[in-house]
């Protein structure tokens, strides 16, 4: 199967990460599996898609919707954080994001 | 048991307008079967017997002239359409104690027409699954036989009404999570046409395929239901700025003579169990004999349907759960004070979400990504095109297409748990509307080997109402022969 297959387990590893997912070793060998079987099922739909077909990533002719600049009532800051892990001062707390030392 | 909960919304709602029996009454009736039977059925993450039983009673209080016909009937609300202040979990860890600060647009009209809102149903894991087995909760069980599926991802809201819980339900459908649990479990669900119902407050799994829609017992029901909650919505940019179908005269109406029906040949064959195909041909004759004129057509382009649903739906996947970030909301794991937020991210994502949802985002942030982008997205696209120009071709001859829902009947659970590819097939015959944005319902047409088959109607953009003519007219015989809705056929069930 490994000569064969379209994914590679070290490329769902750098996939996973990307995707912000810290996967184990035995979750990456058993995903890494099961999606060169997905991709091979899919992959079917290379045979169909020519040149000159367009692409269509909607099923409706999408314009951009505005509404005047109006402000409105919206959440309170209350509101806004009650389902947050952790905050402060009216402001959603979270881990250091610049590498700083803690 | 109560009589109460095997009536139809139809029927409770004019009970209740005419004063010979109150909300409350009806809505203690369902609250009392949940908690006989939910133990064993599993339909429900959260049941608010409070709030519902406040409702009725505001309902009662405010009844009268010109209200809504579902005024003061109960509901099963989907756990992926937030409710204020109430538990919204889309079957994931990682939003479990989320108690979301608004209400969807779905839920706004719900309580604007008077509707009790009983809980939140269970289902697969951000609507990702075809049997409800994903819901980080435990699974469903079917009504029909508690050791089988009731279908996905709103296993839930079809088992609550198979189970007599709730005559309403909302299910949410992006690949045919509202048809595939009204065909395995004998009830009736329609997914309307993309943008004819808000989006707005409805968890996003992928935003070009999900639609909210209505799910009950009887083809009227649905169409009621429909009624309530379909219509523009400023909230929602994609929201259709248009009249909504009369789908409640559709359904009364259900005539369909003269109409064209067209059977899709790519929709049958292998795969497709002898007992659904012979319900799928009863169903045909007997619109036949209504006077519909019966036409096979051709959609070539439907065989690469599952190949492109299932890399357009986990690209937006990947995308839309990006937000699940461990920042503002929801699961927070692994903040110890020297972790950064990216370490802080992956280890709560890995925490909080269960196997399907990481191999879909996996899957869509892969074909998505540098290098495979047009080998697979971009293929995937393409295929949309030629298959709504299927659909555009198909409806020059006919005024709707038909197929079985699903090809076959309720599975056990376990049975495909870790087979993902062979899971994606239960979805082959839904999922080619959902890339479209076409209206589709599935309504029941008949058992096989004591299992419910489902028959799926397909109609063009914005033509909803033909759903509920077509499937008022089938449903009208199919309750003749069978003395009342499939669902009064239902065993006993075995409680825990």
């Amino acid at each position: 199967m490994a000569s064969n297959s379209r994914i590679s387990r070290e490329e769902v590893a750098r996939i996973a990460a990307l995707a912000r997912i810290s996967l184990g070793e035995q979750e990456l060998n058993h995903l890494a599996g099961q999606i060169d079987g997905i991709l091979d099922a899919v992959a079917v739909v290379q045979e169909a898609a020519g040149a000159a077909v367009p692409a269509m990533s909607h099923p409706l002719e999408i314009t951009n919707v505005t509404r005047p600049d109006v402000i409105l009532p919206s959440l309170t800051p209350d509101q806004a954080l009650s389902g947050a892990p952790a905050s402060e001062d009216s402001r959603f707390r979270v881990p250091q994001i610049l590498g700083e030392e803690a | 048991m109560s009589d109460l909960i095997k009536k139809s919304a139809a029927e409770l709602g004019s009970l209740i307008s005419q004063g010979q029996v109150s909300s409350r009454e009806v809505t203690q009736a369902h609250l009392d079967q949940i908690a006989a039977t939910d133990p064993t059925i599993n339909a429900f993450l959260f049941i608010d017997n409070e709030g519902a039983l406040a409702q009725a009673d505001l309902a009662d209080r405010t009844k009268g002239e010109g209200k809504s016909p579902l005024h003061g009937v109960p509901l099963a609300l989907k756990d992926v359409l937030t409710q204020k202040g109430v538990p919204t979990t889309c079957g994931s860890k990682i939003l479990e104690g989320w108690r979301p600060p608004y209400d969807s647009t779905v839920v706004t009209r719900l309580k604007d027409s008077g509707v009790i809102i009983l809980g939140k149903t269970n289902m697969d894991e951000f609507a990702m699954g075809s049997s409800t087995e994903n819901s980080a909760f435990g699974p469903t069980r079917n009504p029909w036989d508690t050791e089988r599926i009731p279908g996905g991802s709103g296993g839930g809201s079809a088992a609550a009404l198979a189970a007599f819980q709730a005559p309403l339900a909302i299910g949410t459908d992006t690949g045919g999570s509202i048809r595939q649990p009204a065909a395995v479990t004998g009830t009736v669900g329609v997914k309307p046409t993309y943008g004819g119902v808000s989006r707005y407050g409805l968890v996003a799994f992928s935003s070009s395929l999900d639609q909210a829609g209505p799910c009950a017992r009887t083809v009227l029901d649905t169409a009621l239901l429909h009624q309530v909650i379909a219509g523009y919505d400023p909230k929602d940019a994609t929201s259709i700025n248009a009249a909504v179908p009369d789908v409640v005269a559709a359904a009364q109406r259900s005539d369909v003579k003269g109409m064209k029906i067209g059977v899709v040949k790519e929709l049958s064959g292998d795969g497709y169990e002898k007992g659904v195909a012979d319900r799928f041909a009863e169903s045909l004759a007997i619109l036949e004999s209504q006077g519909a004129e019966i036409i096979e057509v051709s959609c070539p382009n439907f065989k690469y349907a599952l190949g492109a649903y299932y890399l357009i739906a986990p690209s937006e996947a990947s995308s839309n759960l990006a937000r699940f970030d461990a920042m503002r909301y929801g699961l927070r794991v692994g903040d110890d004070g020297s972790r950064s937020a990216e370490e802080v991210m992956s280890l709560t994502r890995a925490a909080g979400f269960g196997a399907e949802v990481k191999r879909r985002i996996i899957l869509g942030t892969y074909a998505l990504s540098a290098g495979y982008y047009e080998a697979f997205y971009g293929s995937a696209q393409k295929v949309r095109t030629l298959i709504t120009r299927d659909f555009a071709a198909a409806y020059q001859k006919v005024d709707v297409l038909v197929s079985p829902t699903t090809p076959t009947v309720a599975f056990k659970i376990g049975a495909k748990s870790d087979d993902p590819v062979s899971m994606y097939l239960s979805d082959v015959a839904t999922i080619p509307v959902n890339l479209a944005g076409v209206a589709s319902m599935s309504l029941p047409a008949g058992l096989s080997e004591g299992l419910p088959v489902g028959f799926q109607i397909i109609a063009p953009a914005m033509k909803d109402d033909r759903l509920y003519q077509v499937g008022g007219a089938l449903e009208r015989e199919l309750h003749r022969q069978w003395n009342g809705p499939l669902t009064h056929q239902i065993p006993e069930l075995q409680v825990r």
